[in-house]
């Protein structure tokens, strides 16, 4: 029993790094695409469009509601210690070192990140990037890149946005609800946070985010099996996946960058 | 060098081609050959590997052995580079279309033309129109493909796959899901489309009556069988298994293929054997 | 090809959006300065710094004038500050830095007071006068200490 438990370990080790083969073969085959001209630059809108815009809702009003959530468990929090006049610098430095970012992937690899795979996988399904094939047009120049790009371009200006909406959320309950001075609560954020460590250290985990999810979401989509089925699988294992892959991610870099 | 097995004037030779899926083989040691200019017609039941052949020749799947030669070359080791140069000389008439739904008829049709060559926009726009009143879809150029019908699809379809002006045709089962007029209008079209300009056509299909009138040379796909003649010949074929294949086919061409299409054979274990 | 002006315009709305938030994190909130070199660069030499760390703020009369751009030892093993200040800002040449606490528990900065002098400091030049930080620990064990001796003296 416990040499076939090992034999399925050994085989799962294996699968697993055979999959990392092949998504590093497939992440290399898309910067190439994506760096080889003709640019699409149509395409690229048109995921701007899809993937930000569309996920624009989402992200400020649960940027609002954690800024607000923050704003009162950090008040409540501070003022047993009479600290309250930092909730500012609480709210502000949560949002922006680890909640912004975080959040933001997770919230754009369920909504924009699954309904790139659907779209990709079916487009496999329905033989649409065969015919692509024989018509001697690469797949992942067309339409791969492009989606990729545009989720790499959209996650910091989306985790920016979720930070912003974050820090008006924690100005509603702490100076409207709690009643703390207005400008107290501005320059106590303004003077806890450092751009050099902070926000730049946010965008780029908000840029590394948005690597991890684009590959995720097209490989996932790319390989998915031609079934109806078989794209639903593949859409649950981005979500799945794409999250997990964050929120490891998130602690390497913070650990190495000291965000 | 040994004696080729097959005809000088073939297109496309297959010879001894071996294809399996995750160890289910599909084709057996296949030999056989497709005449330049010629339409042939690969028939057989689901599941025979009609539509296996098509992709193995377009190099969308590679097989385990044996050799496959298009205008004369092996493209069986043949890359993605070399594959593309091929593809230039193939056209492809999918099953469902696949015409991207994200584009209208016209940026469909326009795709190849903007991709493969280096023609204006008002020249391709020219081309585009011809090719889409060619199949009689000259109205609906601003649509998109979810706003056809199956055969406006099929006609579109068409009308991509020759719009860059190939040697060889091949279509994967036309003449499915269609209603009879559809079904005419079709064959109407693929057999103008050889006499007027030449095409070598390879045609997947279990469409019987269509076949026997449109094909100059028919291939009968079985399992582990295969009959190939003119459609006269197949007719008149003393072999009990042609027989029975023509005979009995006529009650599935009823049957719309596409309905098993989305059911996971992992999913429905009984759906298996209807296949 | 799905040409579609209204969502062209959209897409740059949200491009600016975003970009708007970026530019707000990084210079409003994050105090990002573009040229920051060519500001008036002064040094100051303290016995103790404390917990002073660099990008503290440095104000003059309670107004931010420039930061804490680096924190060495000197030859002496004295800690040397470099503070990088606003171009024209006229600081006497007696003028003082200390570093002070920010409320009872804050972070550390540096604030300067007015010197009477005519003449002002220019850059790279050294402010004379500085008074070191507070260590808290070091008031509470003398206050202790103090309590002790008072004891012992009854």
């Amino acid at each position: 029993m416990i040499v076939d438990a090992i034999r399925h370990l050994g085989g799962y080790t294996s699968r697993f790094i055979d999959e990392l083969g092949r998504i590093a073969v497939f992440g290399s085959q898309t910067t190439v695409a994506a760096v080889t001209p003709p640019a699409r630059v149509r395409a690229f809108v048109d995921q701007v469009y899809n993937l930000g815009v569309l996920s624009l809702v989402i992200i400020c009003v649960s940027g609002l509601a954690v800024g607000m959530v923050l704003g009162l468990q950090g008040y409540n929090t501070l003022v047993r210690f009479g600290a309250e006049e930092s909730l500012g610098a609480v709210v502000g430095l949560s949002l922006i070192r680890e909640l912004g970012p975080v959040f933001t992937a997770l919230l754009t690899t369920g909504r924009a990140g699954s309904a790139t795979t659907a779209e990709i996988g079916t487009m496999v399904a329905t033989e649409q990037l065969d015919g692509l094939r024989m018509m001697s047009i690469s797949p992942i120049h067309l339409i791969v890149a492009p989606k990729a790009l545009a989720m790499i371009a959209v996650m910091p200006l989306l985790s920016a946005l979720f930070i912003v909406f974050g820090l008006a959320g924690g100005y509603v309950v702490g100076v409207w609800v709690m009643g703390l001075d207005g400008g107290t609560y501005v320059s106590s954020l303004e003077s806890a946070v450092v751009f050099s460590d902070d926000v730049l250290g946010s965008l780029l985990k908000a840029l590394v985010f948005g690597v991890l999810v684009g590959l995720i979401a097209t490989y996932r989509g790319y390989t998915s099996a031609p079934t109806s089925a078989g794209v639903s699988r593949a859409t649950t294992s981005t979500v799945v996946v794409a999250s997990v892959t964050v929120l490891i991610f998130d602690y390497f870099i913070t650990a190495l960058w000291g965000v | 060098m040994e004696a080729s097995p097959h005809a000088q004037d073939a297109a496309v030779a297959l010879t001894d081609v071996e294809m399996s899926f995750d160890g289910r083989p599909v084709l057996h040691g296949l030999t056989c050959s497709f005449p330049r200019g010629k339409i042939s017609v690969v028939l057989g039941g689901s599941g025979a590997g009609k539509t296996t052949i098509l992709r193995v020749i377009g190099g969308l799947v590679r097989h385990q052995k044996g050799k496959v030669m298009i205008a004369g070359q092996d493209t069986s080791r043949f890359g993605d580079r070399e594959m593309n140069e091929i593809r230039r000389k193939l056209g492809m008439m999918f099953q469902g279309g696949a015409l991207l739904d994200s584009l209208t008829i016209f940026d469909n049709l326009a795709l190849p033309l903007r991709e493969r060559t280096k023609l204006g926009e008002p020249a391709i726009a020219d081309e585009v129109r011809k090719q889409l009143t060619a199949v009689g879809l000259a109205n609906v150029d601003g649509l998109l493909p979810g706003q056809l019908s199956g055969g406006m699809i099929k006609r579109a379809a068409l009308a991509r796959a020759i719009i860059t002006n190939p040697e060889i045709l091949m279509c994967d089962e036309p003449f499915s899901g269609l209603d009879p007029i559809s079904v005419k209008r079709i064959e109407a079209l693929l057999r103008r489309i050889n006499r007027e300009l030449g095409i070598t056509m390879l045609i997947s299909s279990h469409h019987i009556p269509s076949t026997l009138r449109l094909a100059d040379q028919v291939i009968l796909l079985q399992q582990n069988h295969l009959a190939a003649g003119t459609p006269e010949e197949l007719r008149a074929s003393k072999d009990p298994r042609v027989a029975e294949f023509l005979n009995e086919e006529v009650d599935e061409t009823l049957v719309d293929e596409d309905m098993f299409r989305s059911i996971d054979p992992e999913r429905a274990p009984q759906a298996r054997h209807l296949r | 090809m799905y040409r579609n002006a209204t969502r062209d315009f959209v897409v740059g709305l949200f491009v600016l959006a975003g970009l708007g938030a970026v530019a707000y994190l990084s210079f409003s909130v994050g105090g990002l300065s573009l040229g920051s070199n060519g500001g008036l660069q002064l040094y100051a030499t303290f016995d103790q710094i404390g917990g002073l760390k660099p990008r503290a703020k440095v104000e003059v009369s309670g107004v931010r004038v420039g930061e804490v751009e680096t924190i060495g030892l000197d030859k002496d093993l004295r800690a040397r500050v470099e503070l990088n200040l606003e171009k024209d800002l006229k600081l006497p040449i007696d003028s003082t830095a200390s570093i002070v606490t920010s409320g009872l528990l804050g972070d550390q900065y540096i604030s300067l007071q007015l010197g009477g002098e005519e003449d002002v400091l220019k850059s790279g030049e050294e402010i004379t006068f500085t008074e070191s930080a507070v260590i808290l620990e070091r008031l509470i064990g003398q206050f202790i200490h103090s309590t002790d001796v008072g004891e012992a003296e009854k």
